[in-house]
This record gives C-alpha cells, structure tokens and sequence, in this order.
C-alpha cells in the first residue's frame, strides 16, 4: 500500500500539487511548439520576402488596431474552392516577418492574403469610405476617417528597431531611413524614391494611395499594406514538396 | 492611519501616469495614460474621503472568521461586467445585421469585439472566478484568506486590469491576439496581479486546517497556474518603446500561431472550464445537500483533463500552413478530451442521483443541472469541430461562434448564475433569495436565449460553408463571397434576437439580486405547487 | 534528432509511455481502501460553513 498511498501526499501538500500540475500542463506545449523552432521544413524556402516598407509597416499597424483580422483571414487553405477564389494557397514562409501573425479564425468578409493587386487604389479609397458604395451586400464598417487621419511618422523607426530585435532583417540602412523612405512612398516624383526602392526593391509599388497628396494619410498607409499582401513570394518558382509538411 | 498607505501609493500611481501622458511617445499611449490618471486621481480622492489620520478608538476590524467583503464585491462586479459583455454582444450582434450601427472610429465591430469577449471572458467569467476562489477555498481549507488586504489588491488590481483592456480597445490599443489583446504594459500589470492572486490562493491552501486539499482547489489551482503560463508566454513582445503603446510580438509567422491558439485553446481549457469545474465541484454539492458522486472520478478527471486540454490548440489552424504532424496531434488530443469533458459531466449530473425530485422544487439546482447539459454539449460538439474533415466546412464561419457561446452562455453563464444565486443569501446573511420563481425565469429566456442563438448559428455556418464551396455543372463558383454575406443577413437578426433574450433574462437576475441584497422577500407560491394557490373548495 | 524520429518515439514508446500513466492513475483512484478517505474527503464542502476562530 506503501505506493499507492503516494497520491495522499499530493492531496496533502500544496507544493507537490502545484509542481505535479505545472509539469502535466506543460508537456504538450513543449511538444508542439518547440519542434517548429528547429525543424527545418516548418518553413518553405521561397523567393522573394522581404521585410514591409515603413509606409506598409504603417498600414499594417492600421489593420491590426482597427481589428480587421476579426473579420479577414490571411490564410488560404488548400482547397479546390478557396484556391480558386483567392488564389494559390498561403504558405508559412509568407508569414515569416508578421510579428504578430495575422491568419485570422473568421471570414465574416473575404481572405485577404492575396488581395494584392486585385482592386484600384481607387476602389479601396471609396470601398473604405463606404463599402456599401461598391459592395451593396457588404457589412463592413465606413473607415473614412483614415483618409483624415495623419499616419504617425515620429515612431516608425521604432517599430523598425522592435522588429529588428525580434528577428526582421531590417538594415541599418533601412533603419537611418526610414522616415524619409516612408514619406517617398507615397511621391514617385522626390528623389528619395530611389533609395526606397534600392533599399526594397524592385516590386515596391511608389505612387500616392488614397488620391491626394496634401497629407500622407492612415488610408495611404493601409492601401499600401492591402496592395502588397501575397504579392511577394514568387509562386511559380516555388515548388511544392508532399513531403515536406 | 487606516489607508494612509495606501492613499499615498494610489496618488503616486495617479502621478506616474500623468508623466506618462505628458512623455509619451505617441497619441495612444498619451490617451491610454490620461485613462489611467483620471481613474486613479479619482480612487486617491475616494480613498482619502476614507483616511483617519487621528487613530480612532473603534476597535480593531474582526479578522477571525472568513473574509467575505472581497467576496461581496466580487458578486457585485461579476454581475456589473455581466450585463456590460452581453450588451455589448447585443450591439456588435446588430452591427452585423445592421452595418450603419457602427460609429467610426472607436465603436466600430473590430474595436467592439474585443471589448465583448474580454468583458464576458475576464471580466465577467475572471470576476467570478477570482469571487467564488476565494469564497471557495477559505469553506474546503477552513481558514480565512492569506495575505490579509493582498485580497483587496487582486480585486482592485484586476478591476483596474479590465478598465485599461477595455478603454484600450476603444481607443485601438491591441496586439492582435485574440483573447490576449491588451498591449504590454497591461499584460505587465496583469502579470502583478494575477502572481498576488496566486499569492492568496497558495497560501490558504497551506494554512488549511482540513488534512486533504479538497478537489474544487486542485481545479481553482491549476487555473490560475496554467493561465500565468499561458499568459506570460503568449504575451511575450518587445515594445517599440518604453513609453509607447506598440509592442510586437517574439515570434511571428507560424511559431506565433501556434503559440497564440496554444493560449487561446487553453482559456477556454482552464480560464472557462477548469476553473468553472471548480465552482461546479463546490457549489453543485452544496446547493443539493449531497457529496460529489464519485470523488475518484474526479481525481481521473482532473488528471486526464489538464493534460489533455493542453495539447489541443493546433485544432485551430488546421489546413493552415502549420505543419501536418501538429493539426493531427491537436486534432488527436481534442477527440481524446471528449472522455474526460464527459467523466465530469457524468460526475456533475450524477451527484443529484437519488435526489432528482429537487428538480422540480428548486430552479437553481435545475439551472446547474443545464449548465453541467451544455457543458457536456459543448464538449461533444468541441471534439466533433476539431476532426479535420468537419473542420474543413466548420471553420472561419459562425458554427465555431455557436459553438462558443454554447459553452460561454449554457456552460459558464449559467453555473456563475447558480453560484451567485447560492452566495447572495449567504454573503449578505438574508433567510433566502428574494424570489426563486424569478430564478425559474431567468432560467428559462436564457436557455431560450442560448437555444436560439446557437442553433441559428449553426445553420448560418454550414449555410455559408456549403455556399462558398458550392459548383455549378460547368465547374465553376455557384456564390460570389458578397452573396453569401447577404444570404446570412436573417440569421443575424435572429441571432441579436437571441442575445437579447438571455440579456433580459439577467436583467432578471439583477432585480432579484438587489431585492434580496436588501432583505426583501417576495411572498410567492413555492415552486413544484401551482403559481395561483386554488382555494380549497 | 529529426522529425521522423521524433515521431517513431511518439507512436510507440510514448504512446506506451502515457498509457502506462493513465492506468496508474485510474490504479491509483481506484485503489481499494480509499474508499473511506475519499467518502471523508467529499464531505469537506457539506460541512459546518463558520470558521470557529
């Protein structure tokens, strides 16, 4: 009986309880989180990703405050119906520099993890504005007041420096200008659009977002954000291994 | 001197966040902090109102018996925050059906939402918890709280805890993780608190004068560890910038996801049901007068339940990008937790074997009885949701938000009403509730309620599954995204429907609470007899 | 150590492994002569609710 009188001690002291209880809930974090730490084909090799531009890093801050991946998945699943809707489906190394990761668990609105490219810079303005105006079914709320609200410029170089610490690689060089980097997104015409696209590369889309050129505005930045998602990796040259998830 | 210390401490606190405001790096921060200054300023004041600074003569407060007054207002804040998440449910319910209810920019759905689930989860489920903790372990150790005023700080502190989470969200503060939006310098003050709640709870335990620690700890004690790991690991972040309100996140891409749903799985595995097994495990004996059907079980159920619940989260991301080998053991431990979720139930349900005749006579052991059915139907339906082919058509559409509030609204909602429903006569030292066929009432537009809500929502769900991968004969797309968000439209209002009848069932509940808090009692046919006694003839 | 090895492990020996630990604490629960223990333990919330100082 010796043995099996055991559990009357953990019944008995707190201590054991609580250091039985951390142990049993911990194993199966470890288990499943750890290995995708080191296991090398948790992540495809693929070409083409790159850290966000200041002005999408911007857009990005945008559409997590204002909680649209509430609404919005960023993750096509394999299936013959999203992938025709949405397009090839998402891969792990497209999410590689979102700190935090924005996959989203509800389509109340569409995926938008290749929403790149498929509407005007036009048609987010006014979608944004009113989504009712282009979308008659629509349930999105109006964000109008993002083509009046200045992005803030003072703490994008911060939020470089954060996401450099937690693993983006952003250079220093990206870092010393990233101010100036985010302001010629927006005006093809000044002469530091060279540098930005220098910096990003070739891909990076330089054109004013919302229309207007007084302010660089909150719907600027989100525009940017949108036009660029999924349109990174270049997904002809990827090649998909069965074996590798 | 009572208070002086802490008056003092409050107004430095006060102090703190006006520097914050006056040196912040950008607009939210500055907003976030101005919230905090107005709060504390305003609790330095009240609290002053209450400083002696002569000592007086009255005696010493009594600290023999149990603790209650953290207790009492524990209930009370329970039942305020209640009614704040299901309102807001009710609002972001009809902005959904509705699109012109959103007001730009601060009560906007994605600025809503979180308030709704951080209101019902933590604020409301969180108050409750900590509330009936402390109720709980002070009766099964038969001592009175440790750490004396520490209590007060747990309650305080995590008041203070859900008024800047939910301001926060308002005003745009989030990190994106649902369930675990606040930013980090909230996340910070949670931490503080909730290693004081841990604090207080531990150390009960250990000057217990009963030799065994009863089984409703275990489940209250495994709650509060398991949710400080989660919360701690899953807030890991760096800010941009000390006082700045951005922070982003250690890890990102799939790690993040994994680690997000790791946590999000697991506060509905311990936050919304070890915790609330505690309060079954305590107040479902008390309430019918007859020990817990088989503490054996329990034991095996709490064992198998926390290591299991703990390996389920990938069943959030299946078909993802998240590797395969992880969906199948998420997807494996969730159909293997069905056995232990159901042990419970089975032990719940039972321990009113040989009783069952008090079903008729008393609304809140009936109200138990459904809370312990949705449980077990939540935790059937749960494992069902996470085989891969089931989730294939059931995720990212409103089957997973039906299923939720199944369980939030039958499972949680309804054991928290029962224990309030216990504790008031209790707490307050009152003959009984002010009136039980309230209580029958209540009972009745919440389930109502739940019924309604869930069942619309499944069929919305499989409706707009069916619907987006639906072909015609040339092998195209039958539905356009933008039709199938139309096709939904009644079922919402359906839904803001059924929200609205469990709001008003605990409208109900508030009335009687407040009557019976004042000592009233309603003279009233008792329940099991007819409602109109019939004159003998 | 690699993913298939990892796996090899976790479909046979800790399989085994956790198995083996679940019996024991079914064992354990239901060992004879805790009965009474238990029967006690269950009773702690039904008993006299004021703390006698």
């Amino acid at each position: 009986m010796s043995i099996l009188d055991k559990h009357g001690i953990i019944e008995r002291s707190p201590t054991l309880l609580f250091i039985f209880s951390l142990v049993v809930v911990s194993i199966g974090g470890i288990v499943e989180i750890a290995p995708l730490f080191y296991l090398q084909n948790t992540i495809e090799k693929v070409e083409g990703m790159r850290p966000y531009t200041p002005l999408e890093l911007a857009g990005r801050n945008v559409y997590i405050r204002e909680g649209c991946y509430l609404c919005h998945s960023q993750m096509i699943r394999p299936f013959r119906d999203e992938v025709e809707r949405y397009g090839h489906y998402s891969l792990a190394a497209e999410s590689m520099y979102d700190h935090p990761f924005q996959w989203g668990s509800k389509r109340t609105g569409p995926d938008l993890a290749r929403v790149g490219g498929r509407y005007s810079d036009e048609w987010h303005v006014r979608h944004l504005n009113q989504p009712r105006d282009v979308v008659p079914e629509s349930i999105m709320p109006t964000y109008a007041f993002l083509k009046t609200t200045p992005v803030e410029i003072k703490t994008i170089k911060s939020h470089l420096e954060a996401n450099r610490t937690v693993g983006v690689p952003y250079t220093d060089d990206m870092i010393a200008n990233a101010v100036r980097d985010l302001k010629a997104q927006v005006d093809p015409e000044s002469d530091d659009a060279d540098g930005l696209i220098e910096r990003y590369g070739e891909k990076v889309s330089v054109r004013s977002f919302d229309g207007e050129n007084k302010v660089i505005s909150e719907m600027d930045a989100l525009i940017a954000y949108l036009q660029m998602l999924g349109t990174l990796v270049d997904l002809n040259a990827y090649q998909a291994n069965p074996n590798l998830r | 001197m009572k208070f002086l210390t802490e008056t003092l401490v409050l107004g430095v606190g006060a102090l703190l966040a006006l520097l914050g405001a006056a040196f912040a790096k950008d607009d939210l921060f500055e907003a976030h902090a101005w919230v905090l200054f107005f709060v504390l300023l305003g609790s330095t004041i009240l609290l002053m109102r209450k400083v002696e600074v002569v000592a007086s003569n009255a005696p010493p407060p009594d600290t023999s018996g149990y603790m209650d007054g953290v207790v009492r207002y524990g209930v009370i804040a329970t039942l305020f925050w209640g009614i704040v998440g299901f309102l807001v449910g009710v609002i972001i319910a009809t902005q959904l059906a509705f699109p012109d209810a959103n007001i730009e920019p601060w009560f906007n759905f994605g600025r809503m939402r979180p308030l709704h689930t951080s209101a019902v989860i933590f604020a409301f489920g969180g108050n409750a918890l900590i509330a009936t903790s402390f109720f709980v372990v002070q009766r099964t150790s038969r001592a009175r709280l440790f750490g004396g005023d520490l209590a007060w700080f747990v309650f305080w502190g995590y008041q203070l805890f859900i008024i800047l989470a939910a301001t926060g969200y308002l005003l745009g503060s989030t990190q994106s993780r649902e369930y675990a939006e606040p930013e980090w310098y909230v996340d910070i003050w949670l931490t503080i608190v909730w290693v004081a709640y841990l604090v207080v709870f531990m150390g009960t335990i250990v000057r217990r004068k009963e030799p065994h620690i009863y089984v409703a700890n275990w489940f209250y004690l495994s709650f509060i560890i398991t949710v400080a790991m989660l919360h701690i690991v899953n807030n890991l972040a760096v800010p941009a910038s000390f006082l700045g309100s951005k922070s982003f996140s250690l890890f990102s891409g799939v790690q993040d996801a994994l680690t997000q749903w790791w946590y999000g799985h697991n506060a509905v595995g311990f936050f919304l049901t070890a915790g609330f097994l505690g309060m079954m495990y305590y107040f479902v004996p008390k309430q019918i007068q007859r020990p817990v059907y088989s503490y054996r079980l329990s034991i095996v159920h709490f064992w198998s339940l926390i290591f299991l619940y703990i390996w389920a989260g990938p069943h959030h991301l299946h078909y993802t990008a998240l590797p395969d080998w992880a969906q199948t053991l998420g997807m494996v431990f969730s159909v293997m937790l069905w056995m232990p979720s159901w042990g419970g139930m089975i032990n719940g349900l039972m321990t009113l074997s040989g009783a069952w005749d008090k079903l008729r006579t008393d609304p809140i052991i009936r109200m138990m009885m459904i809370s312990i059915a949705f449980y077990g139907m939540s935790t059937f339906e749960g494992p069902l949701m996470a085989i891969k082919s089931v989730n294939s058509l059931s995720h990212y559409t409103d089957w997973t938000i039906g299923h939720v509030h199944s369980g939030a609204l039958g499972w949680n909602g309804m054991i928290t009403f029962a224990a309030i429903y216990y504790l008031v006569p209790v707490l307050w030292k009152r003959e009984r509730l002010y009136s039980l066929r309230l209580v029958n009432w209540h009972l009745w537009l919440a389930t109502l309620g739940i019924v309604v809500y869930a069942s619309v929502m499944w069929v919305s769900g499989i409706t707009q599954g069916l619907m987006w991968r639906e072909y015609d004969s040339q092998g195209y797309l039958v539905y356009s995204f933008a039709e199938t968000v139309a096709a939904l439209h009644p079922y919402y209002v359906l839904r803001t429907l059924g929200g609205l009848l469990y709001l008003s069932g605990a409208l109900i509940m508030i009335y009687n609470i407040y009557k019976t808090i004042r000592g009233d009692i309603r003279e009233e046919a008792p329940m099991g007899a007819p409602a109109q006694a019939v004159p003998a003839e | 150590m690699d993913y298939n090895t990892l796996r090899h492990m976790a479909d046979s020996w800790g399989l085994l492994y956790l198995f083996l630990v679940f019996i024991g604490v079914v064992l354990f629960a239901f060992r004879p002569g805790s009965k009474k223990v238990y029967e006690d333990v269950a009773n702690i919330p039904l008993k006299e609710d004021e703390l006698d100082g």
